[in-house]
């Protein structure tokens, strides 16, 4: 393992991290331009048949669900009195905060007319769309991030007073992050109640928006334990103590939770079977890869976390997050591309042009950037020394 | 209690105004929409389709499409299945039926112009209208490009101009509104040399294609497509032929797309109302939970301190108490011996004195 300094250390600016995310940067500025000159054919697969791709497949259903921490960790620690994860808080949130961001960003390569982004609410508001309210509780939901993470960026700029009002309104705020997130996590799902002739049997179900809303907070869990030990790893010298000593505590803590979720999760989607009476379909090539994430990416992650749990082994746990993460790519991807116009013939299928996939590489490095700029100066994973942990 | 049965009634009027957000998806209406009285529709009978392309041609022209690659008197795209696509509002397939020496069939595809469109409901700047003409129409002056239009029509008609960077529309037919407020009928119905389009009130064509049904026994199957599929449209189809073996599904139901969703979106106000009480619920629990915590914590040190007090004052009498014995015993034992001594030493100094 290379030094953890060697990403964070002050003056090296040519490290092979670096080198990587710039020619990934310049790569995608590229694609930018042809994307934004030639329209969306000059760069994508997308087609009349397949109107939604990798970029509404991944950087937007997979992007908000992975940026589920910030609302499950305030939650835990403000609502539910879980002080002692309290460490894990602003991590969290700039995650959350950088991955709205982001999923907004990359909205603006997949729509038509970007700048048309807020003409839902100041032009014309189409309130019978899902869509509307995944869009409505995303603004709102990204405007409430910004000002969770903003004492973080006021100890930075001396800001006292600032920072004393805005931490005042922590409880509201964290409320309104969970009532906005239930709504929007789950709305992504809803938007695929709208395709029962197209979306397959097994993933089709009323309860596509519980199964989203749910699984979110499986993501939000798995995602913070992935997150905290990637900063164990390559932030080590920016975490005080109490983050040190918090990140087993919290690992073993998230990790029992997201069992016990995974586990309802798991009865939840037999449920959904057994209420459509999908039976007859787990025989068939869809019926196969359906079992692979369900107990694949579903039972077997819930397993490995309790065991992971038990024997107190924060390595399992680690591993299975990770695999919990992939696990809902898979269902994002399952229920947006994989299991959508399944009906249609194979040469009418999508699959990303590399193009797209260069663009959600591009703003995924953009999210990573942007969060070691943050972390290596501001007060994220360490305590400012001016102020107690709030 | 006075409070008059009009008054009542109107509070409710208020009430659901405030929720008209929900009133529009019809969360809970026991009601059906059966679509605009006298709206117009198209009649499209498929037996009568001879596949020359007219209609595609006079669409091309009402609506100023550009020209295709292969002119529209061109027979052999109709090899290949075609759908919907920007520059082809509609097209027509060629199928094979089943059995040996059929001739074959053909079907026209563009928007059916469904009373409660999919796309309208799925709209999240309210691009598209259902007039009360019929048509179902689309303004590129508010859309955002979004495509969740496309997702949801289920009869994947909608397209997209995928080559255009800072513009693109989506584009469907428009049942060619424009030319139905001026009184003209729609360019493919003109341009139908076989009458295998009928363009009129959807409530007569309904009751026309029966009439035909009637008048050729064994012709038609005993379904006009598009009477009740997804809660209705504005283009009927008759046909020989099962419709699932011409490219158009039965499995559709007759639910309105917009039936899909509004469970989901009757959900949200709940949400909105009760999580926050819910949440606050919890936060106060806890909160509770860790004052009382320290309440019984502070109390039990407080007993224990002050037991531990009672206990050393007790131990320091009993110690004090003892201490006090041990001196009075000692003084005793003093005074004793001392008076023991006083007894004995006369006697001693006798005895001394005796001795000496």
């Amino acid at each position: 393992m290379t030094s953890p300094q060697t990403t964070t250390g002050p003056g090296r600016l040519l490290t092979p991290f670096n080198l990587v995310a710039g020619i990934i940067v310049v790569f995608g500025m590229i694609i930018t331009i042809l994307r934004f000159t030639g329209g969306l054919a000059s760069v994508t697969n997308l087609s009349d048949d397949n109107p939604w791709g990798l970029w509404i497949g991944f950087d937007l259903l997979v992007g908000v669900a992975l940026a589920a921490g910030g609302y499950v960790t305030s939650a835990a620690v403000y609502i539910f009195g879980l002080k002692r994860f309290h460490a894990a808080v602003r991590p969290a949130i700039l995650t959350g905060f950088l991955g709205y961001a982001l999923v907004v960003l990359a909205l603006h390569y997949d729509v038509g007319r970007p700048w048309r982004l807020p003409y839902p609410f100041v032009v014309s508001a189409g309130t019978t769309s899902l869509l509307f309210e995944v869009a409505a509780c995303v603004a709102l939901y990204l405007t409430v991030l910004f000002i969770e993470f903003s004492p973080a960026a006021l100890e930075w700029l001396g800001l006292k007073r600032a920072r004393h009002l805005v931490t005042r309104l922590t409880l509201v705020l964290t409320i309104l992050g969970v009532v906005l997130s239930t709504l929007h996590q789950s709305s992504l799902g809803a938007l695929f109640l709208i395709v029962p002739a197209k979306l397959h049997p097994l993933w089709y179900t009323p309860y596509l928006p519980i199964y989203f809303f749910i699984t979110s907070t499986i993501a939000g869990l798995s995602m913070v334990i992935c997150e905290s030990a990637l900063s164990h790893r390559y932030f080590h010298g920016k975490m005080d103590a109490a983050h040190l000593s918090g990140n087993r505590d919290l690992t073993l803590g998230f990790g029992k939770a997201a069992s016990w979720v995974l586990l309802g999760y798991f009865v939840i989607k037999v449920i959904g079977i057994a209420a459509d009476n999908q039976w007859h379909y787990l025989g068939t090539g869809f019926g196969a890869w359906y079992l692979v994430e369900l107990l694949g990416f579903v039972a077997l992650p819930a397993f490995m976390y309790a065991v992971g749990v038990r024997e107190k082994n924060i390595t399992i746990i680690r591993w299975t997050a990770a695999w919990t993460v992939l696990g809902i790519v898979v269902n994002r991807f399952n229920v947006c591309l994989v299991a959508f116009n399944w009906h249609l013939p194979a040469e009418q299928r999508y699959f990303p042009h590399w193009m797209e996939i260069g663009i959600s590489v591009f703003i995924v490095t953009l999210g990573i950037l942007v969060f070691r700029f943050i972390v290596t100066r501001m007060p994220i994973l360490h305590a400012h020394p001016d102020y107690d942990a709030h | 209690m006075s409070i008059s049965r009009r008054k009542f009634l109107g509070w409710m009027g208020g009430a659901s105004l405030v929720a008209a957000g929900a009133r529009k998806a019809h969360a809970a209406a026991n009601r059906s929409f059966e679509g605009y009285a006298g709206s117009l529709a198209v009649l499209h009978d498929i037996t009568r389709c001879i596949g020359c392309r007219r209609c595609e041609a006079g669409c091309n022209a009402v609506n100023e499409l550009p020209q295709p690659e292969k002119p529209f008197d061109d027979l052999t795209v109709l090899e290949k299945r075609r759908r919907t696509s920007a520059p082809a509002y509609t097209v027509v397939n060629r199928f094979a039926p089943a059995g040996d020496g059929q001739p074959p069939v053909f079907v026209k595809k563009q928007c059916n112009h469904c009373l409660e469109p999919a796309c309208a409901s799925a709209c999240f700047v309210k691009a598209f209208t259902k007039t009360p003409q019929g048509a179902v129409i689309y303004n590129p002056n508010v859309c955002v490009g979004c495509r969740y239009c496309m997702i949801a029509c289920p009869f994947e008609i909608p397209a997209y101009e995928y080559d255009k960077a800072l513009d693109p529309r989506v584009t469907k037919c428009t049942l060619c509104h424009p030319r139905i407020l001026e009184g003209k009928l729609p360019g493919c119905v003109e341009a139908c040399p076989t009458e295998a389009l009928v363009f009129g009130p959807r409530d007569e064509l309904i009751r026309m294609a029966r009439d035909r049904m009637r008048a050729h026994p064994g012709r038609y199957l005993d379904h006009i497509y598009g009477e009740h599929e997804m809660g209705g449209t504005s283009w009927l189809y008759l046909s020989g032929q099962p419709f699932e073996t011409l490219g158009m599904r039965e499995d559709l139901g007759t639910a309105p797309a917009g039936q899909l969703t509004s469970g989901a979106l009757g959900a949200v106000p709940m949400v909105v109302g009760l999580w926050p009480v819910l949440l606050t619920g919890i936060w106060a629990i806890t909160q509770r939970k860790e004052k009382i915590a320290a309440h019984e914590q502070a109390q039990a040190v407080a007993a224990a301190r002050a037991e531990t007090e009672a206990q050393a004052e007790v131990r320091l009498k009993t110690a004090l108490e003892k201490a006090a014995k041990e001196n009075a015993a000692a003084v005793a034992r003093e005074v004793k011996k001392a008076l023991e001594t006083a007894k004995t030493a006369p006697q001693g100094e006798s005895d001394t004195e005796k001795k000496s």
